[in-house]
């Protein structure tokens, strides 16, 4: 038996679950527990499922090979996660801390109302790209659509492509940087002039992300700040 | 919550398996619409003189050959019927104006699903691999189809309600999504002539449209003018004799995803119904974005 020890070694290290033969409540039940020593997880055949590694709170890798559906890696705390492929709606929604990567394009919602920690889509993301987003740092690689960073409260939204109508209504302390067209901005969103430490935080996401861009070709969207006070004379029209 | 899924072959080879490449795009879609199932499949036409209508006869016996014989004495000798369960296709010469007034007025009980030179239509309640299998939907052929699964949220869970809804000849129209002023519609349709079977907020973009293209309109221009008319969130996925036809409201609040290849176009309102197709992996997949609308012609 002892020769069979380094590879238990190996398998515990890294556990891959192909979930066309597994159910995903195995993989996601062993995520949530302990661990064992296990440093990476590759999922195989995800298949566009339901939930893919949401509510990790442990700093594993996880690798998914293939497309995810709605919420994968939602409420993330500490994990690493890859998506090779495109994700569904609400990808990394309420991530805390940790880091998620979509190799493709991710669908409506994506980082929604998450506190912190790094999402990276290297395709487009779709519409409401942060919405509500509370503090984590979301680097897009692509476009985003409509009413992205829509009541955004912290964190920053770095777009490498062009945004939709309505990018940042309603703001709040969140920061966008965006490189190309905006459609439309949203209420109280306006283009303020670049800081050298808007320069810096630009250039120090697209390293994080591993994107290759000029920050000066960036441009800096943020709060006005007038609708943080009730304006009687505004007459509803803002 | 409810599911949508399209298939259109490009290849007429590919025309027999119509059906069993979509079985599982369908059966993927059972979560987001457990309670009824439908699937318009359209094949290749009858003659120029002729029609088919796709008849249901609810959940009671229904005496299918008595039913032929009566429709040969009134429609016509050459007016054949094929029947599977509960559901038969009436091929005739006869007008479809004449054989749905006849059908109306003679057996009241027996639901007109579909007419048209090309289209069949199958839907009743039940998980949707049970309506499948009672309708063997893996048999079907044909160079698309329409399909869905319902999670009723605007209406009752009865076999008429489920879609896709029809109105006019070779048309169909199935919908993820909740209109909230399919009243207002209807109030405008009705004094045109236009009649309603269901309380149901679908039929009445079904049936809006099919007004809009009967006054004129191309399909592009009629789905267009429901972004002024159609107040609600949606993802409707159409099929003519000849196109497939999607559009997303300008809130994207209800998914879709399409899969192209050499082969197909397959649309659905999630992935994991189209991970099953044949090289899927090299298919190259897309959301389609709010407004647009994406024709892909048979």
């Amino acid at each position: 038996m002892a020769s069979l020890a380094p590879t238990q070694q190996a398998v515990a290290e890294v556990r891959t679950f192909d979930l066309s033969r597994q159910p995903l409540r195995e993989l996601n039940q062993f995520l949530h527990g302990s661990l064992g020593g296990t440093k990476k997880v590759r999922v195989l055949n995800p298949n566009g499922a339901h939930s893919i590694a949401a509510g990790v709170n442990a700093p594993v890798e996880i690798e998914i090979d293939g497309h995810a559906g709605y919420y994968a890696a939602g409420m993330n705390q500490h994990a690493s996660v890859l998506i090779r492929g495109n994700a569904g709606p609400g990808v990394a929604e309420g991530m805390t801390s940790g880091r998620v990567h979509v190799k493709g394009f991710a669908s409506v919602s994506a980082g929604a109302a998450a506190h912190g920690g790094l999402l990276v889509i290297e395709g487009d993301a779709s519409l409401r790209c942060g919405i509500s987003m509370k503090g984590i740092d979301i680097v897009v690689g692509g476009s985003v659509g409509d009413f992205s960073a829509f009541m955004a409260q912290a964190g920053r939204l770095l777009v490498c492509g062009d945004a939709g109508d309505a990018l940042g209504d309603s703001l709040y302390e969140a920061v966008i940087y965006v490189r190309g067209k905006v459609k439309s901005l949203g209420a109280d969103a306006q283009e303020q002039p670049m800081k050298d430490e808007d320069y810096r935080a630009v250039a120090a996401l697209l390293a994080d992300a591993g994107l290759e861009h000029d920050a000066r070709q960036f441009r800096r969207v943020a709060s006005k700040r007038e609708l943080y006070h009730w304006n009687a004379d505004a007459n509803q029209e803002y | 919550m409810c599911g949508i899924v399209g298939l259109l072959v490009k290849k007429p080879e590919l025309r027999e398996q119509l059906g069993e490449l979509m079985l599982p795009m369908l059966v993927g879609m059972t979560e987001r619409g457990p309670d009824s199932a439908g699937m318009a499949v359209f094949t290749s036409p009858v003659a120029d003189d002729r029609r088919k209508l796709s008849l249901y006869s609810g959940a009671g016996e229904f005496d299918w050959p008595a039913f032929e014989s009566a429709a040969c004495e009134t429609l016509g000798t050459e007016t054949v019927l094929s029947v599977q369960a509960n559901h038969g296709v009436l091929e005739t010469a006869a007008p479809v104006a004449a054989s749905r007034q006849w059908i109306r007025a003679r057996y009241p009980g027996l639901h007109i699903l579909s007419a048209g030179q090309c289209i069949d239509l199958y839907k009743d309640v039940g998980a949707p691999a049970e309506v499948a299998r009672r309708y063997d939907f893996r048999a079907l052929q044909g160079t698309h189809l329409v399909g869905h699964t319902r999670m009723a949220t605007e209406s009752a869970v009865t076999p008429d309600r489920a879609h896709p809804f029809t109105a006019g000849e070779d048309w169909c129209l199935v919908h993820n999504g909740s209109l909230s002023n399919p009243y207002q519609i209807r109030r405008k349709l009705e004094p045109l002539g236009i009649d309603f079977e269901t309380d149901n907020d679908t039929e009445a973009a079904c049936r809006y449209f099919e007004w809009r293209m009967r006054e004129g309109d191309d399909l592009e221009t009629a789905v267009r003018s429901g972004f002024e008319e159609l107040d609600g969130f949606y993802t409707f996925l159409m099929g003519t004799r000849d196109e497939l036809a999607l559009v997303r409201d300008a809130f994207a609040c209800k998914p879709a995803i399409v899969a192209e290849s050499d082969d197909y176009v397959a649309i659905s309102s999630e992935f994991r119904s189209l991970a099953q197709l044949p090289d899927i992996r090299n298919a190259r997949i897309f959301e389609p974005v709010p407004e647009e609308i994406y024709v892909w012609r048979a």
